[in-house]
């Protein structure tokens, strides 16, 4: 059994979202604990692997005993080992935090909600367990399709939103295929670790030049890279909350993680240096990307809308340490995945709790919500140290390593934008957390004149939208303080020896 | 000159193909005709990547026929020349399935928007939007004066 826990990791989530409906067709409240009991599977087989590949290295799992380049081989490295630790956590807390929201947004239909939760998990989990190129696109394609299928129920302009996903997102998810279409004819080979092998012989073949400009510009579309972000702010601003949690932290990572994977394993990273310029372009589109996304981020008024602008310049920066090919900044880049998933996920939570007790998403309305929900707000205040980059949250340690990242590399312009980002942010959030905090109650009308402080209600968000609150704001702490040993166990590993 | 247009006519069918669909995502209004851009984009990626399973001198549809060997013999003979490259068969099989799963719920997800915006023109939808953020009631759904 233990020997087959990669394909567990897929198969489970799977086969649940497929008996989801049937359950919820009778016993519509037995939905919830059946996706919860599905998803601890996952999430112990991908406890299992990290454990498994920091003891004894990489492994890799042959589907159905057939051996590769014929078969599709499971390859779990140290970045996949990771990653699945990453999306199995934050999917079973998700699934956690998805119930009372749920229950208002999805209105009798929450068995289809718990359905398109675990296929998007199973897709997820897919992209970053697989080492052949056409079974990423299979995967691509189901994390997509059931994303489009949450986000559709959402609130006004859920619906556009959506189209405008579908058809931006398909046009990235072909662009991959013609990619994979174009590296397959040239070599006959679909197996990333195979390919590696066959195709530093023929990096000045057009077809090969040109099949890496498709891939790069489909996983681009779907990362959400300048400027081919534009469907983000709107898809995840009108999501309804139970699903941007999941979505948001995690799609745009694990499109990261493939853009990781076609620079450095499937092409050597001399390729886009030498072959391509291409490390050059993605460094100054992640410039403009960090530049547009805090500039857009100070416009909003909506905080949903202005943590979308703001994930938009969270890209910018993964983008930005992987294209200064050098070990500090792809170390940067790859912790910043991780420290940035759980940034995001604790921002989203937070927002839902605070919209779920009525409070709205209007920052001008914010008033004394840390006497109304105090462990919620302590939540958002951690996550917005980490955004801004202050000790020991793990926003800071990830900084640290991009910047020595443009440092070595002599990039200062991408050293003064992430700085001046972190700026930014800083007045983003800390315009939040001084209305929360500081700010003296409005007058509504009636008379204040008698009581200065009024007995304002505790109202804190409910229990099982404040488990994945706690857990993911001490999550930040602890990746933070632990972040030399994260690095030293796995992510150095995961980077190639050549740097 | 011929043999760069001529010889290779399928893959210029496949570009054409492309850029239609393309051109319909982006130029046309209605949101319908959107979509069926983006179905004629994955059907030319579809189409590029059966031919390139195609092999010179004759070679005939990757199915085995066992009266040609016996059933006992049939691993041993199969000469390959003969079959075309069945993988691309199988794997644009699995687009197929993925580009219609996804015209199904863009069509579910233009069903909702008729049911809000009672219209599929983008500029209409954009327009109605505009009054909704600015708090008007829109023209579409204002009662007849």
């Amino acid at each position: 059994m233990i020997d087959q826990l990669p394909a567990l990791i897929i198969v489970a989530p799977m086969l649940g979202a497929f008996l989801t409906p049937i359950i919820g067709w009778r016993y519509q409240h037995l939905c919830y604990p059946w996706t919860l009991l599905v998803l601890t599977i996952p999430l112990y087989s991908a406890v299992g692997a990290l454990f498994k590949v920091i003891r004894s290295g990489p492994f890799g799992y042959n589907l159905g005993g057939w051996a590769p380049p014929w078969g599709i081989e499971y390859r779990i490295d140290y970045l996949s080992a990771i990653m699945l630790v990453l999306i199995a956590t934050i999917g079973f807390l998700a699934a956690v935090n998805a119930r009372p929201a749920g229950k208002t947004e999805f209105k009798g239909k929450e068995a289809q909600l718990y359905t398109l939760f675990l296929l998007q998990i199973t897709g997820l989990l897919g992209i970053v367990i697989t080492g052949d190129l056409f079974n990423i696109f299979v995967f691509l394609e189901i994390t997509s399709l059931s994303g489009y299928g949450l986000i559709a129920h959402g609130e006004e302009g859920a619906p556009m939103a959506t189209f405008n996903y579908i058809i931006i997102g398909t046009i990235g998810a072909s662009f991959y295929l013609l990619g994979v279409g174009y590296l397959y004819m040239a070599t006959g080979s679909l197996n990333i670790a195979d390919l590696a092998t066959i195709l530093p012989a023929l990096y000045h073949s057009k077809m090969i030049l040109v099949g890496f400009a498709f891939f790069t510009t489909g996983v681009a579309i779907k990362m959400g890279l300048f400027p081919l972000h534009i469907w983000m702010p709107d898809a995840y601003t009108t999501a309804p909350n139970s699903v941007s949690t999941l979505i948001a932290p995690l799609m745009t990572k694990v499109a990261a993680y493939l853009m990781i994977r076609i620079l450095f394993t499937l092409f050597a990273p001399d390729f886009a240096i030498s072959v391509v310029p291409v490390a050059t372009i993605l460094g100054w589109l992640a410039v403009i990307a960090i530049i547009v996304g805090g500039v857009k981020a100070l416009a909003q008024t909506d905080i949903k809308r202005m943590v979308a602008y703001i994930m938009v310049a969270e890209v910018g920066y993964i983008v930005m340490g992987i294209s200064v090919m050098n070990r500090a900044g792809l170390t940067g880049a790859i912790l910043h995945i991780i420290n940035d998933a759980c940034m995001i996920f604790c921002l989203f939570l937070t927002i839902g709790a605070i919209s779920h007790r009525g409070h709205g998403r209007e920052i001008n309305h914010f008033q004394n919500l840390s006497k109304k929900m105090p462990l919620t707000m302590a939540a958002f205040v951690i996550a917005a140290l980490s955004m801004c980059g202050i000790p020991p949250a793990c926003g800071f340690f990830s900084k640290w390593y991009l910047i020595m990242g443009m440092i070595t590399a002599g990039q200062w312009i991408f050293a003064a934008t992430l700085l001046g980002s972190s700026l930014i942010n800083a007045v983003l959030f800390f315009r939040i957390i001084e209305k929360a905090y500081l700010a003296p109650p409005e007058s509504q009308g009636h008379n204040h004149t008698d009581h200065e402080a009024e007995e304002i209600e505790r109202n804190d968000a409910p229990l099982s939208m404040m488990i994945p609150i706690i857990m993911s704001a001490l999550a930040i702490l602890l990746l933070g303080l632990f972040s030399g040993k994260i690095i030293d166990a796995v992510i150095q590993h995961a980077v190639p020896a050549i740097f | 000159m011929t043999e760069y247009f001529l010889a290779k006519y399928n893959f210029w069918i496949y570009v054409v193909l492309m850029m239609i669909g393309l051109y319909a995502m982006m130029g046309k209004r209605n949101l319908v005709k959107k979509l069926i851009g983006m179905n004629i984009f994955q059907t030319s990626i579809i189409l590029l990547f059966v031919s390139a399973g195609v092999k010179k001198g004759g070679a005939t549809v990757p199915i085995l026929r066992h009266s040609d060997y016996g059933p006992e013999h049939a691993e041993h003979l199969i000469r390959v020349a003969d079959y075309l490259n069945p993988l691309p068969h199988v794997l644009m099989l699995t687009a197929i399935v993925v580009s219609i799963a996804t015209t199904g719920v863009a069509l579910a997800t233009l069903i909702l928007i008729y049911k809000r915006y009672n219209t599929l023109e983008e500029d209409e939808i954009m327009a109605i939007r505009k009054d909704i953020r600015s708090y008007k009631t829109p023209r579409i759904l204002r009662s007849k004066d």
